[in-house]
């Protein structure tokens, strides 16, 4: 028999079918929901301003490059999710040019310069926020009421309305009850208003294995704890707990934001750890910053300590005792230690 | 709950197309080449020459190296060269070639029929005399094995885990020679006193789990222990894990755990040696892939040119892109059909796809993936990252010498990056700088 010319690669030879695209795909239809309430919610003006956004985010990556030469990566979707959780973090008021500024920033400054996909140490779209905030704070602090009839494309001229967190530090925080908070009745960012719609996108992404528990479970967990026991605006435990949860872009940045591949560790104690740190420093932010909000800032200090974590927690090498029974084994060890002592005075002093 | 480890990946098994059909037996070819090389070690010294005649069963080649095992002829016939042919290797390796007359005519065979009363060192013997290796794809001598095995050990393992795709090699010698697998199991026992025997299968094989469970019934301290259907629930360390819950420390045999693991069929390979004096010249070769006409499971003489099993499967349905011996996780890809069947070769695969995916501009996305598949629990993105920039230190301090190149990171990675075959680089830098 003639011989077939065969490839002839290093093992293995098969591939889950899983790619980069297909991961980021999954991000895009976790959001749809919150997109959705946020369209509902503000008006024709959120999906404008999604819209640009993504647009924006492409477009910079595509030009990036296209001018730097390298290979093309508009296509894997990565951009698109940028685009998406930035808007997302606008209120709906801004002019339309912030977003375009924004996706720039985020593409190109903390995206590109550091690399690209999987290199940057930020999270592209909050770190955009920020730079926002601090440059616009005008417009990134005006927040409207929900169902505030917006022009879709003009300028926006409008009253503005306090998101929960700020009206409960400030006093007149007048409960949107637990439905208005679950549904994103309230004033806020485009996409950080519905608890409900950002947890169904949650859930969808740990379905699908595009995340892990671990992040979003100790950052929730360590802020809804710190609620429980210290409740603040005079509103009951219990009460200030769900608030605390399910406003300010929490369930966002704990699901969406903090959960970033490459701006989180990736072990698997690092990220209960990473989750944590975001949970305390969130809390102390609210508690104690300027800002009533701290799920931007926390995210982006704990995304400075990633390769930090990262290092310090890696998992138990097959083979070896954990790092549980290690520090166990060194207390027994000092235990033994004290407990041999006085047999060595009794003894006379021992060897030395 | 069924025994596992932790990480992992669940490829698709695509066994469907085997698992279900019996094994046929190949006629032997007309040519068979024996490499003096089937199994890990010192390469045997040809005992024959060029015309003489061998008789099958007869031993074409041994070493005095104690990790080696002879070569037998599978057929009768005529040896009509030794010369260097090409080995599933890549390289020409030193061969004998024997020309079959046909006739089978049997060398005449000894082994030790009262094994029930014979001490291991009788046993082991016989079973070296008749080249046994391990038949799960490593081709470790089964005597080496046991030699080092036997004080130590408490708990041996028969493995029919059985967790590389395609491949029903095993799962069918499980349902059609289950006498022949308890039998090399009671050897076994004998040679290792009183363990425990425990034959563990992958659950997706229930019909196998229900026959053995009946053929071990009458065998105190023999159990049948089911595994999650998991990839590499069939790799020694993890297969220790799961039964056991030891760990084999970094860089130690198994029986510092006080296991000894064992192929399925290189058990019933031990019980032909051992009980009727068969060498080890005949296994169940998987022939399979999107590339062949009709998968099928087939009894090959070892020796035999791969070209005769793909004729024997029907030939290419359409025109296959790539070919491997072994699983798709481990196998490695063959590029001439010249290559021979060994000892340890459980499955030759033609794939007429780019079923890995390969792919120009890999990029690592940190999604972690290969973290949380990572048998050894290791750190592949990491060793990766130092790999790629040159820094052997880094990787060696990372551990890149325990990863046991299973493939569950590189299957899993989103960004198509070529982990395993980084590490396979990373790992001879390593040893390369430890000699200096």
């Amino acid at each position: 028999m003639d011989s077939p010319r065969f490839i002839v690669t290093s093992s293995p030879h098969v591939r889950s079918a899983d790619s980069t695209r297909t991961i980021m795909l999954d991000v895009l239809i976790a959001l749809v929901p919150s997109l959705a309430v946020a369209v509902f919610t503000f008006g024709g003006r959120a999906l404008v301003l999604t819209a640009l956004s993504v647009a924006s985010c492409v477009f910079f990556e595509w030009l990036w490059c296209r001018l730097m030469k390298k290979p093309q990566s508009a296509g894997d979707l990565s951009a698109a999710v940028t685009g998406v959780l930035l808007a997302f973090n606008l209120p709906v008021s801004v002019p339309l040019w912030i977003p375009v500024v924004g996706a720039a920033f985020a593409i190109l400054i903390v995206k590109q310069l550091y690399g690209g996909l999987g290199k940057n140490i930020f999270n592209p779209a909050l770190a955009a926020r920020v730079f926002l905030m601090l440059s616009w704070p005008k417009y990134m602090t005006r927040f409207t009421a929900p169902h505030t009839a917006l022009p879709w494309l003009s300028a926006v001229d409008a009253v503005s309305c306090a998101t929960p967190l700020t009206a409960l530090r400030e006093g007149g925080f007048s409960s949107p009850g637990f439905a208005g908070m679950l549904l994103g009745q309230v004033g806020g960012c485009l996409g950080e208003t519905s608890a409900l719609a950002l947890a169904a996108g949650g859930v969808y992404l740990l379905a699908r294995r595009v995340i892990s528990w671990r992040i979003p479970a100790s950052y929730l967990a360590v802020t809804a704890l710190a609620a429980l026991l210290f409740p603040q605006g005079g509103l009951g435990a219990l009460e200030y707990t769900a608030v605390a949860l399910t406003s300010g872009g929490l369930l966002l940045g704990a699901l969406f934001m903090a959960t970033d591949y490459a701006s989180s560790p990736v072990t698997p104690e690092g990220q209960l750890i990473f989750g944590a740190g975001c949970g305390l420093l969130t809390v102390f932010i609210r508690y104690f910053g300027a800002y009533a909000e701290g799920v931007s800032f926390s995210i982006l200090m704990m995304n400075a300590l990633v390769w930090l974590i990262d290092s310090n927690f890696k998992p138990k090498r097959y083979g070896t005792p954990s790092r549980w029974v290690r520090v166990r084994d060194t207390f027994r060890a000092a235990f033994a230690k004290w407990d041999a002592e006085p047999d060595d005075e009794t003894k006379g002093g021992g060897a030395a | 709950m069924s025994a596992s480890f932790r990480g992992g990946i669940h490829p698709e098994p695509h066994k469907e197309s085997t698992s279900r059909k019996r094994v046929e037996v190949l006629p032997p070819p007309r040519e068979l080449i024996f490499p003096m090389s089937m199994h890990i070690g010192v390469p045997c010294e040809p005992a024959v020459q060029k015309g003489d005649r061998v008789l099958r069963g007869q031993k074409l080649g041994d070493s005095a190296a104690f990790i080696s095992a002879p070569v037998h002829a599978s057929v009768s016939g005529v040896v009509t060269a030794v010369e260097k042919r090409l080995h599933s290797s890549g390289a020409k390796l030193l061969s004998v070639v024997v020309e079959n007359d046909g006739l089978d005519t049997p060398a005449p065979v000894s082994g030790v029929p009262d094994w029930e009363n014979a001490g291991p060192d009788a046993l082991i013997a016989a079973i070296r005399e008749c080249g046994i290796v391990g038949h799960g794809g490593a081709a470790f001598p089964t005597h080496a094995k046991l030699r080092s095995a036997v004080g130590p050990v408490d708990t041996l393992i028969i493995n029919a885990a059985e967790c590389e795709p395609y491949i029903t090699a095993d799962h069918r010698a499980l349902l059609e020679r289950s006498a022949e697998i308890v039998g090399g199991m009671r050897v076994l026992r004998r040679i290792f006193g009183q363990v425990r025997v425990c034959l563990a299968i992958e659950k997706n094989k229930p019909d196998a789990i229900a026959l053995m469970r009946r053929a071990m019934k009458n065998d105190p301290g023999f159990e049948v222990v089911e595994l999650e259907t998991k990839y590499p629930q069939g790799g020694e360390k993890q297969i220790i894990r799961a039964i056991t819950g030891r760990e084999v420390p970094p860089g130690k045999l198994p029986s510092e755990a006080g296991c000894c693991v064992m192929n399925v069929d290189t058990s019933a390979a031990v019980w032909r040696a051992v009980a009727e004096g068969v060498p080890d010249t005949e296994r169940i070769v998987t022939i399979s892939g999107s590339a062949i006409a009709v998968p099928k499971n087939l009894l090959v003489r070892v020796g035999t040119p791969v070209s005769a099993l793909v004729a024997a499967a029907g030939g290419f349905a359409v025109p296959p892109q790539k070919f491997i011996m072994g699983g798709p996780m481990m196998g490695s890809a063959q590029f001439s059909l010249d290559v021979p069947v060994l000892k340890a070769t459980n499955a030759v695969l033609f794939f007429s796809e780019n079923e890995d995916r390969r792919v120009r501009t890999p990029v690592c996305i940190r999604c972690g993936r290969c973290i949380s598949v990572c048998p050894m629990r290791l750190l592949p993105t990491y060793m990766y990252m130092n790999a790629m920039r040159g820094r052997w230190g880094e990787c060696e301090a990372l551990n890149v010498m325990d990863c046991m190149e299973c493939g569950a990171c590189t299957y899993e990675c989103p960004g198509s990056l070529h982990l395993t075959q980084t590490f396979r680089v990373a790992k001879a830098r390593v040893i390369e700088r430890r000699k200096k």
